[in-house]
């Protein structure tokens, strides 16, 4: 008998604290597996970010340094300046990467730093209790903005992947999702291709996951798929933004 | 060899970073402390290592936090209103026992005050700075063969210690010329990095740098772990220069450019018959706290001077004998504060006993 399913190596046999429906566990799973086919599990240092994902190391089997929210990628510019290498990647949220950590990820990217940087889009601040973040889609409820985010009051969802794209310090720069099992091999074939570009040092790699958190979306796991179909990806569109070494 | 150099004390820190093996600076501009990373963009990437003018100080101090996880020796410099950005990721760094060399360049705050001479940060200095409770240590140099040499000891008792540690100046020590030797590294026994996270390779443990303590009891722990090694700090690593004090019926006590001034005017009061000694920590965390206390089993009257409306004095107060009288004068911060010597010899005399 053949097996066809296992857990990667470079993730730990344990259960994760996710909520049900939560996103965060199949990109890490993606994200491992493109560790292991790449066989840099011993060779990569992991920067966790502040949210839902704090925990990378509980999960990760490589080498983590946890830095302070937002501030991962300076974080990770340090630790690749000094270790070039090594492969380096942050995993950070939406409110993380793209609210307080503006800054920090616009010029590591423009820098291109020679890092990974996986960004979890789930609309919401998960980890506090889901509150509005700049992710958040016009009209969409969250406790920080009962009725609804209001564009001329808190501004627009911005769109990390495509702003990033802009910078030519970049060298990819793409959106994905995992909401049904064609996203899902695709978003594997990108996230891939992001750590490709580190391993064959072609510059930074930036990965937008668009991802369901359940919990405070309110809704069961099945129909906060759905809305990451029917909602998010309308907005946030799915497709490579950047790619300069065709890869 | 030692060398002998005319240098700026700015330019000092930077000659002893690079003496003392570090590779690795973050930073961002600001007067009046801009020389140190000037000088290591120029010196650093011949050398194999990389210099990062970040775009900001709070950048800066996470690379530092990122670099020194992998176990290279790290710095970052700034002044006021850059230190205090930088507090989150100091706060980390202890949280995360990792050692790195942040130079504070004091000017005159709050706010963007000016980029006059300051003392006014040692508050912030001593007592952490950041949230959560933890000391850093802390070195005042008084002379740029002091920045030279002080500086290289803070990234020995950063590595030893495993916390971060600062250089405390101002900008009158940080823009003087003097001459310096530029003594050789020294061998100081250093403890293995064996905590750096490096990829974990092929059946080695996973390694994590982290200040995240949820367990039961944890965190608590971590602090009262740290509450020893800083305990150990002060039994260990006090560092001052008395002078005259063995029969002096006043004690004036100072620390950086302020010292100086206060060292000519007990200098001035000597000359008037008058028994004066001079008290300058040189560590002003750890606080050289039993210094003070052996002083004043007979000095019964001290004269702390800064550069701020007084801060120091309340480490002092908390040093010294119940008995002993604490005098304070101060300048707080700004163009044309800076006391003259004279003056400082005229508060000696009101206050000698
Ligand atoms: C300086 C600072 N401000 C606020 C917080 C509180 N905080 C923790 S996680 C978080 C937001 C997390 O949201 P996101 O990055 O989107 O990650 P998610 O939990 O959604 O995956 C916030 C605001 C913090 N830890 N530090
Ligand atoms: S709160 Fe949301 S992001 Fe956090 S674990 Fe639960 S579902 Fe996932
Ligand atoms: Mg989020």
């Amino acid at each position: 008998m053949r097996q066809v399913f296992a857990r990667p190596e470079s993730l730990k046999d344990v259960q994760t604290h996710f909520c049900p429906g939560c996103n965060h566990g199949s990109i890490h799973r993606l994200v491992a597996e493109a560790m292991d086919e790449f066989g840099i599990r011993g060779e990569t240092i992991g920067v966790a970010s502040v949210g839902c994902s704090v925990f990378l190391y509980n999960y990760f089997d490589v080498d983590v340094i946890e830095a302070p929210h937002g501030r991962a990628p300076a974080v990770a510019t340090g630790a690749k300046r000094a270790r070039p290498d090594r492969i380096v990647f942050t995993y950070q949220g939406d409110g993380d990467l793209a609210a307080i950590g503006t800054s920090e990820i616009i010029h590591a990217a423009n820098r291109g730093e020679a890092i990974t940087v996986i960004f979890v889009n789930n609309t919401t601040y998960g980890m506090t209790g889901g509150q509005m973040a700049p992710t958040t889609m016009v009209g969409q409820k969250t406790s920080t903005s009962p009725s609804g985010r209001n564009q001329a009051k808190d501004g627009y969802p911005i769109r990390m992947a495509e702003l990033l794209a802009q910078l030519e310090g970049v060298g990819f720069s793409a959106r994905v999702a995992v909401n049904n099992p064609k996203n899902v091999i695709q978003a594997k074939r990108m996230i891939k291709t992001a750590f490709r570009y580190q391993v064959e040092n072609k510059g930074f790699s930036f990965i937008e996951a668009l991802a369901a958190c359940p919990t405070n979306w309110g809704m069961n796991p099945l129909a906060a798929n759905e809305r990451v179909g029917d909602e998010m990806i309308p907005y946030f569109p799915l497709g490579v933004y950047r790619n300069t070494a065709n890869l | 060899m030692s060398e002998k150099l005319f240098v700026k004390g700015n330019e000092a820190v930077a000659m002893a970073a690079i003496e003392a093996g570090c590779r690795y600076y973050f930073g961002y501009p600001i007067t009046p402390q801009s020389d140190i990373p000037e000088y290591l963009s120029r010196g650093l990437p011949g050398l194999g290592g990389e210099f990062i003018q970040a775009e900001s100080e709070i950048a800066a101090i996470n690379m530092l936090l990122g670099a020194s996880a992998t176990g290279v020796r790290c710095m970052t410099s700034s002044s006021g209103p850059g230190i205090s950005l930088k507090q989150e990721g100091i706060s980390y760094m202890a949280g995360s026992e990792l050692p790195g060399v942040i130079v504070d360049i004091m000017r005159a705050g709050p706010g963007l005050g000016g980029i006059d001479a300051s003392q006014a940060d040692y508050f912030q200095a001593t007592r952490g700075g950041g949230h959560g409770g933890y000391r850093i240590i802390v070195l005042a140099p008084a002379s740029v063969q002091e920045m030279y040499d002080l500086t290289m000891l803070a990234f020995d008792l950063s590595d030893i210690y495993r916390m971060p540690a600062m250089v405390l100046a101002d900008s009158v020590i940080g823009q003087m010329k003097e001459s310096v030797t530029a003594n050789p590294r020294p061998a100081t026994a250093l403890p293995d990095k064996d905590w750096v996270v490096r990829g974990r390779g092929e059946g080695q443990p996973q390694r994590v740098v982290k200040s995240l303590y949820l367990g039961d009891g944890e965190m608590e722990a971590f602090h009262w772990k740290m509450h020893a090694r800083y305990q150990e700090l002060a039994d260990r690593e006090c560092r001052w220069e008395d002078l005259e004090t063995g029969d002096a019926d006043l004690i004036v006590t100072a620390f950086g450019s302020t010292a100086r001034i206060a060292r000519t005017a007990v200098a001035m009061a000597r000359e008037a018959g008058m028994k004066v000694g001079l008290m300058r920590p040189i560590t002003l965390f750890p606080f050289p706290k039993q210094a003070y206390a052996e002083f004043s089993r007979r000095c019964k009257r001290f004269l702390v001077i800064e550069l701020s409306t007084g801060q120091m004095v309340d480490d002092v107060r908390l040093s010294v004998a119940r008995d002993a009288e604490v005098d304070f004068y101060g300048r707080p911060p700004g163009a044309g504060s800076l006391p003259t010597p004279e003056e400082l010899f005229g508060q000696i005399r009101k206050v000698y006993p």
